[in-house]
């Protein structure tokens, strides 16, 4: 790798960097310091910037960077990931959106605590949602850190440490400064720069290929060294029935995760109606269907343009700077120089976004339910957004040291297993607390409690973290998990307990609070 | 107090829908879903609460914020200074109307949601139990899996498509209505309370 591109790349990231401060400080210029004002923006987005910032804060790194490099070292496999991150949106578009929308304020809990007894249900649902949060954190800045290796050769180890304190530091500024309005504007004008790079790489490698895709799939198939069985699944998850189970185990994680990412659903509370709400999901299913449809091409073009082993030595994380570089005519062209530089800014800009989404939306975990909740009673509302920013240096700092700690693994998987949690300790509540008349306050707490503490434990048990090669502390073995991704039999566990805590309960469910959340979630009457 | 006619209620509220509203609803829409919306409300509809807003002056004490008694049912319990916010709230639940937005909200979405969680399960098992089938050539080097995986986004972005119209013409306008009109009852209760 020469120092040009580096450089370059180095410039147009600071580039980017400097136009997002200015962004957060015209921003915060006029900032009341209002809850209202930090979480939610003003509630006055349109739904075509808040579908643009939607699918900003779902086009994460480990889309671009992760799902193109799964692609292009597993085939077929990788698209599963694709296809569940995008059918995902048909569950918030139909069951959570709107919703969601009119019942809420900030959080996910405010959903929830406004049928049941608000203590225990706050709790539990922030603790769960600042977990997920830590896990979709960690992702990105494992993707922050390989994208840096990259750039920075293998002598880069401190650099890489360094640009995830950077990441992270960046966006405690981000968020504790501007608030959901600059976290805003920074995911729209990054879902601009990366649908255009995307695009851009997209036609050069048709134009490669001569429009020709039956070419691109059989190259790929042909220099991954696998032939027909790269555009079959199974390369990565066949064979074994448990490799068999983690498939469809990781399936259901993604297309159940989405509709419970605490950073998603706070991103409906930007908009002023349940209305605008669906209209930003229409969307920003339409920018990230198409996102994820080129990011196959993206992924099949590394495979037959970079080769898999080049790919293979970062886990795939760069797969996609990498094929940008050959695009332009690879290492020591002009072309190929500033691509790869450009590949690289926006993917950092990328990750720079999705982690100050990210951040914003576990500090209002933090600070609106957490704290809000074990506050002495007293204090002032005021304080609640100045928690809220401490929160927020938290969570980074928390963040930057895990992913130091996991920054070997791959973006993708690292994110399905956020996915999982998500769907495991989030979704069973809020669509208990939405549709179902008799849920009660223990149920709440049991479904979260119960999706949460099973997918923790069976990521701690299983290979991910321990007993094989590529785990977290390869030389202990503590798996007793033969799965990687626990989503299928967590996410059933979920709402098991929910059920369970439910039918056991004493307490009586009250209908009116029922009526209240129904007639409030179909109609938006009394909504802020 | 002032009569019920479907037309005249239909006409204020269309005032008041242009007010609150987004105003981008597609005019075929709104005629479409005018239509049944307003035989509905023939039946069910408890008065105008903004008219009644203003006659009976919500807020005063003594102004109980109670209803036109134009139509029968559900009417009473509206009435006198203990009313209550929650009592509101399962009124509407119980109302012809909220139940009509209901159903047609349960009615697109359950099935919906059987339908691509069934076509995203089965195509996931099929995946990963059946690596012959997906294999199968369709055409050159595109295989069943290919087809089947480009299917998952095409049915995606129809049934996006499908939720949102239905939501649109058959949802957003009675949804609308009954948001105000719980408002202005909810507040009607509060101020009859205080």
């Amino acid at each position: 790798m020469t120092g040009r591109h580096e450089t370059l790349a180095l410039l147009l990231f600071s580039a980017f960097v400097a136009v997002t401060l200015g962004i957060t400080t015209w921003v915060s210029r006029r900032r009341h310091g209002s809850p209202e004002e930090f979480y939610a923006g003003g509630r006055l987005f349109s739904p075509m910037e808040n579908g643009f910032a939607i699918a900003g804060d779902y086009m994460s790194a480990a889309s671009f960077l992760g799902v193109t490099g799964l692609i292009a070292l597993f085939g077929y496999d990788g698209l599963l990931y694709v296809v569940g991150f995008l059918v995902a949106w048909l569950v918030v578009l139909f069951l959570v959106a709107e919703l969601v929308r009119n019942c809420g304020r900030f959080t996910l809990a405010d959903v929830i605590a406004a049928r049941m007894s608000e203590r225990p249900v706050r709790i539990a649902v922030g603790t769960s949602s600042v977990t997920v949060s830590v896990f979709y954190l960690v992702a990105q800045m494992v993707g922050a850190g390989s994208l840096v290796a990259l750039l920075l050769g293998r002598t880069g180890e401190a650099a890489q440490a360094w640009t995830v304190i950077g990441v992270g530091a960046l966006m405690v500024i981000y968020v504790s400064l501007g608030g959901m309005r600059a976290t805003t504007w920074i995911q729209i004008v990054k879902a601009v720069l990366l649908l255009s790079g995307t695009v851009a790489l997209t036609v050069l490698v048709l134009v490669r290929f001569h429009g020709d895709i039956d070419r691109l799939l059989l190259t790929a198939a042909d220099r991954s060294g696998h032939g027909k069985a790269f555009l079959v699944p199974g390369l990565r998850y066949g064979g074994s029935w448990s490799a068999r189970l983690d498939f469809v185990s990781l399936g259901l994680a993604l297309v159940l995760g989405t509709a419970g990412l605490p950073h998603i659903l706070s991103r409906f509370y930007t908009v002023p109606t349940a209305r605008a709400a669906r209209r930003s999901t229409v969307w920003s299913i339409g920018l990230i269907g198409s996102f994820y449809l080129m990011t196959i091409v993206l992924g099949f073009g590394a495979a037959a343009l970079v080769g898999p082993d080049a790919v293979r030595a970062s886990n795939g994380n760069t797969a996609v700077p990498l094929l940008a570089l050959d695009l332009g005519g690879g290492a020591g062209s002009t072309v190929g120089t500033v691509l790869f530089a450009v590949v690289a800014a926006v993917a950092f800009a990328t990750i720079l976004a999705v982690v100050a989404g990210i951040t914003l939306a576990s500090s209002a975990s933090v600070a609106h339910d957490l704290y809000a909740t074990l506050r002495r009673p007293h204090a002032r509302q005021r304080s609640e957004v100045a928690v809220a920013r401490v929160a927020a240096v938290g969570i980074g700092a928390l963040a930057i040291a895990l992913g130091l700690l996991a920054r070997d693994m791959n973006v993708a998987f690292l994110v399905g297993l956020a996915f999982a949690v998500a769907a495991s300790a989030n979704l069973p509540v809020l669509l208990y607390s939405l549709f179902w008349r008799d849920f009660t306050t223990r149920g709440a707490v049991w479904a979260v409690y119960g999706g949460l503490v099973p997918a923790l434990g069976l990521v701690v048990l299983s290979p991910v973290v321990s007993g094989s090669p590529g785990a977290l502390f390869p030389g202990v073995d503590f798996q007793y998990f033969p799965l990687q991704n626990p989503g299928i039999v967590s996410i059933p566990l979920g709402f098991l307990a929910g059920w369970l805590g439910t039918v056991t309960s004493d307490e009586v469910p009250d209908e009116a609070r029922h009526a209240e959340t129904e007639v409030r979630s179909l109609t938006g009457a009394g909504a802020v | 107090m002032f009569p019920i006619c479907p037309s005249l209620g239909m006409q204020s509220s269309n005032g008041r829908h242009r007010d609150g509203g987004d105003g981008t609803e597609s005019s075929a829409g709104r005629y479409e879903d005018q239509g049944e919306y307003g035989a509905a409300s023939g039946e069910v509809r408890y008065e105008d609460p903004w008219y009644d807003a203003l006659a009976s002056g919500w807020g005063e004490p003594d102004g109980t914020g109670g209803p036109a008694p134009a139509v029968p049912g559900a009417r009473t319990e509206w009435e006198g200074a203990a009313v209550r916010t929650r009592d509101v709230y399962l009124e509407v639940q119980r109302s012809a109307a909220f139940q009509e937005v209901r159903r047609r909200y349960r009615r697109f979405v359950v099935p919906g949601v059987a339908v691509f969680l069934t076509w995203y399960v089965g195509y996931v098992v099929t995946a990963t139990t059946a690596p012959g089938l997906m294999a199968r050539p369709v055409a050159g080097a595109v295989n069943v899996a290919m087809v089947a995986g480009l299917g998952q986004f095409l049915t995606t972005f129809l049934l996006t498509w499908a939720y949102a119209r239905h939501a649109r013409l058959r949802r957003d306008r009675a949804a609308l209505e009954l948001r105000w009109d719980t408002q202005e009852l909810t507040r009607g209760a509060r101020g009859g309370a205080a």
